[in-house]
């Protein structure tokens, strides 16, 4: 009934080929942002910020990285880790050399240089794809972190091997370090959110992101229509490594504040990144912040039902986490292997006819 | 639609499981999961007991309850820094993660909120100096202690002279094992042994490829700086490769039963650094039995009492106890905050009688916190794992570190650390 199409007359081409071409959608949006930038600010805490909105918003980032890279591109990738700690360690390096370039401007030169890297470690998807390819950015992600924990320079030589992230502010208000508001950091990183999110969704309907779905659908067949494979997946690997590099050197600088390379950014953490694209829904811009919403409130949930509400010991409730969470994830890779963004459409389709089906 | 439900059960939750806040909190951040859940569980159960034990004998701390928090953190920064910010508005008055990541993290956070930290025998050594780091403690000993005082303990066993022996520093490649390499390779350069460094990494299942080097190189000792499952699989290959267990000492994390007994006959006589008595032969063990244990108010399944760990965190709560005791006297009110209790640390003086009243009499050394210094004397011990009759035992007597070394370290590491974060110093 509130949902439809009937009587939502388009008069340019440009208006019919809107990213929300619903107007329940298109004001669902809006409405989105306008309690997400003027609303949240006012209510956050230290506890919601950092337990929920803060992992929600950069784990978001680099989900939209790996699915450039993975959903769209069609190109696996383990390394995602890595090149989180690329960015990471880009914006230690960044700003202890030059203390006082604008953290803007650090994050996104992190971001840049993971972009660079991650074109290097891209390179051999134009002789090989599928395993093969999982496996040499599986090796990237070995060799960042092996390479981060054995070269000095890039931890400024400290004696435990951690970088911690000094103060750094913006029109004289501290976004990182300890004496951070949590409506500044919340800003910060949504900011970043929102233009990456803007700038993936019109990518990805763009030219460059039908070439990356041609070569992801039959990279042959896109070859012979005149897509050039080398330009295109590397596109992608820079224009991913550049967002993962960004939710690298955020989840270092704003979320920890201090790192470490093998706990921080070990395999473990291309996994859970791998997983939120998956549950999320592979090629899909909703999905990257469905996949992240899901891999971070779920154990928070979890915990807090399981501890705070039934009073079961914590060690009890970990495993019970482990569990649930593994079981949801089998779930709804039974259900619905195309993930939350499938099941979302799928509500859509059944909204657009409600309350008379056929 | 989900996300906004989900964050409606959520806000619920949230919001009902904050306690009321008139006992006095102490947030455990524990780990009971995990590849290193063997040695956290011990701790916590004994951070956990001592508190219990206050409530029920003595009717809480001044007549004031204690509350223990205790969030899983599973050793990863990314959930320890989820339970800091849940508890810290239940008015937590001192932390102590057992974790040097997690504390190397929460560093520049407690001392912005107001919070004491204590990281005892971890976390970053060079917070002993009091001038720089306003909340943070890591008394009674630190890491650099610990590598001095192995060090000194291969000395006395080489009759004072080590030049040209060859050492090997086999540690847990993070912030943890880290941490002593400065310590040694200055006390290399002052004694003349030569330092080999082998890392392995998180979690330490798989340290074939270390042991096989260690067979090579042969060295004269081996010292460990290893945690969870590292240590055992550590213990098991050097049985494997026959390297004798005297030669082999663990810093005070890497000793405990559970690291020794599942390598068998073969541990016998593995030594490891301790900076508090082993066993449970102290009368304050009856009272836990009988206050705690027997009254089934036990943490965890019950069944650590008197191991090294458990009674490593019953002495890190009695220490919290005393320094809230102190707080207490200091600003004569029991309802003490955070910002008390830090004064309390500070001010927090450990004699023999005061221990000997808590029926611990000699159950670690006497030692007063100053302004300047909150790392303690850095007294330290070695132990020795009997396999035959299953118990620890102390085999030297509480020694001093290399003193000259370590403080002028210390002074560099927070020289520099007050220089990035731009803190003026204290205590002047």
């Amino acid at each position: 009934m509130l949902y439809r199409e009937a009587g939502d007359f388009k008069t340019t081409y440009a208006k019919d080929q809107q990213t929300f071409p619903i107007a329940f959608d298109r004001r669902g949006y809006f409405l989105t942002l306008i309690i997400a930038f003027l609303v949240v600010p006012f209510l956050v805490n230290d506890y919601w910020l950092n337990a929920i909105l803060l992992p929600f918003l950069i784990y978001s980032i680099a989900a939209m990285g790996l699915n450039i890279l993975t959903g769209y591109c069609g190109q696996v990738s383990l390394g995602s880790g890595g090149f989180m700690a690329v960015g990471a360690y880009a914006s230690y390096k960044l700003m202890t050399s030059f203390p006082d370039l604008n953290m803007i401007i650090v994050v996104l030169l992190s971001g840049g240089i993971t972009a660079l890297v991650g074109g290097l470690f891209g390179l051999p998807s134009l002789r090989i794809k599928g395993f093969y390819l999982a496996v040499v950015t599986l090796a990237a992600q070995f060799f960042l972190v092996w390479l981060f924990n054995k070269v000095p320079w890039f931890y400024n030589y400290s004696a435990s091997g951690q970088i911690s992230a000094p103060e750094r502010e913006i029109l004289g208000y501290a976004v990182t370090g300890a004496n951070v508001l949590p409506w500044v950091s919340y800003l910060f990183c949504l900011s970043f959110v929102f233009v990456l999110a803007w700038g993936a969704r019109n990518l990805t309907r763009g030219a460059n992101g039908r070439k990356w779905m041609a070569i992801r659908d039959m990279d042959i067949a896109a070859e012979i229509i005149g897509v050039d494979p080398l330009k295109t997946k590397l596109t992608a690997f820079a224009v991913s490594s550049f967002y993962i590099g960004v939710a690298g050197a955020l989840l270092f600088s704003v979320y920890l504040g201090a790192v470490e390379v093998g706990e921080a950014f070990g395999i473990s953490k291309s996994f859970l990144i791998l997983f939120m694209v998956i549950i999320g829904g592979l090629g899909s811009i909703f999905g990257s912040f469905a996949g992240a919403a899901f891999m971070v409130l779920m154990p928070v949930l979890l915990k807090n039902i399981m501890v705070g509400q039934f009073g079961w010991a914590i060690d009890l409730a970990a495993h019970f986490e482990f569990v649930i969470v593994g079981g949801l994830i089998v779930f709804f890779l039974i259900v619905e292997p195309h993930g939350f963004a499938q099941l979302w459409s799928i509500a859509k389709e059944k909204l657009r006819l409600w309350p008379f089906p056929h | 639609m989900k996300l906004t439900k989900i964050a409606a059960v959520l806000a619920v939750t949230t919001l009902v499981a904050t306690p009321a806040m008139a006992d006095l909190v102490f947030p455990s951040l524990s780990y009971r999961t995990g590849p290193y859940g063997a040695n956290g569980i011990p701790f916590a159960d004994g951070y956990s007991d001592y508190f219990t034990l206050v409530n029920e004998r003595d009717n809480g701390i001044g007549g004031e309850k204690a509350k223990v928090v205790e969030c899983e953190t599973g050793y990863n920064t990314e959930k320890g820094v989820e339970c800091y910010e849940s508890t810290k508005s239940m008015g937590a008055l001192v932390y102590q993660p057992l974790s040097t990541g997690i504390t190397y993290q929460l560093i520049p956070k407690v001392t912005a909120d107001g919070i004491p930290l204590h990281s005892m025998g971890y976390g970053r050594t060079s917070a002993a100096n009091g001038k720089v780091f306003s909340n943070i403690f890591n008394y009674p000993a630190n890491y650099w202690n610990g590598a001095s005082i192995a060090i000194n303990h291969i000395l006395k066993e080489n009759g004072g002279d080590v030049k040209g022996k060859k050492i090997t520093l086999l540690y847990h490649n993070s912030a943890y094992g880290k941490e002593p390499i400065r310590t040694l390779e200055e006390l290399s350069k002052k004694h003349g042994f030569k330092l080999t460094l082998i890392p392995v990494d998180h979690p330490g299942q798989e340290q074939k490829s270390q042991w096989l080097q260690i067979r090579r190189e042969k060295p004269d000792n081996v010292i460990m700086w290893g945690w969870g499952v590292m240590n055992q699989v550590a213990i098991q290959e050097a049985s494997n490769i026959r390297y004798p267990m005297d030669k082999f000492i663990g810093i005070w994390w890497s000793g405990s039963e559970n690291d020794v007994i599942p390598a068998g006959d073969a541990a016998h006589g593995y030594k490891a650094l301790g900076m508090h008595a082993v066993g449970s032969d102290f009368p304050v063990f009856d009272d836990i039995k009988k206050y705690v244990v027997d009254a089934g108010k036990a943490a965890g399944a019950g069944d650590q009492v008197g191991t090294v760990l458990y009674n490593r965190g019953m002495y890190a709560a009695m220490l919290a106890v005393e320094a809230v005791k102190t707080a207490q006297a200091l600003h004569n009110t029991k309802a003490i905050t955070p910002a008390m209790m830090r004064d309390g640390m500070e001010a927090l003086d450990i004699t023999d009688a005061k221990m000997a009243a808590l029926g611990m009499a000699g159950f670690g050394p006497s030692f007063k916190v100053t302004c300047e210094n909150h790392g303690g004397p850095g007294l330290g011990m070695v132990t020795q794992w009997d396999a035959k009759a299953k118990k620890w035992n102390q085999i030297s007597e509480y020694g001093p570190s290399d003193a000259t070394v370590i403080n002028a370290l210390i002074a560099e590491d927070s020289a520099a650390f007050a220089k990035e974060n731009k803190i003026e110093e204290r205590c002047n």
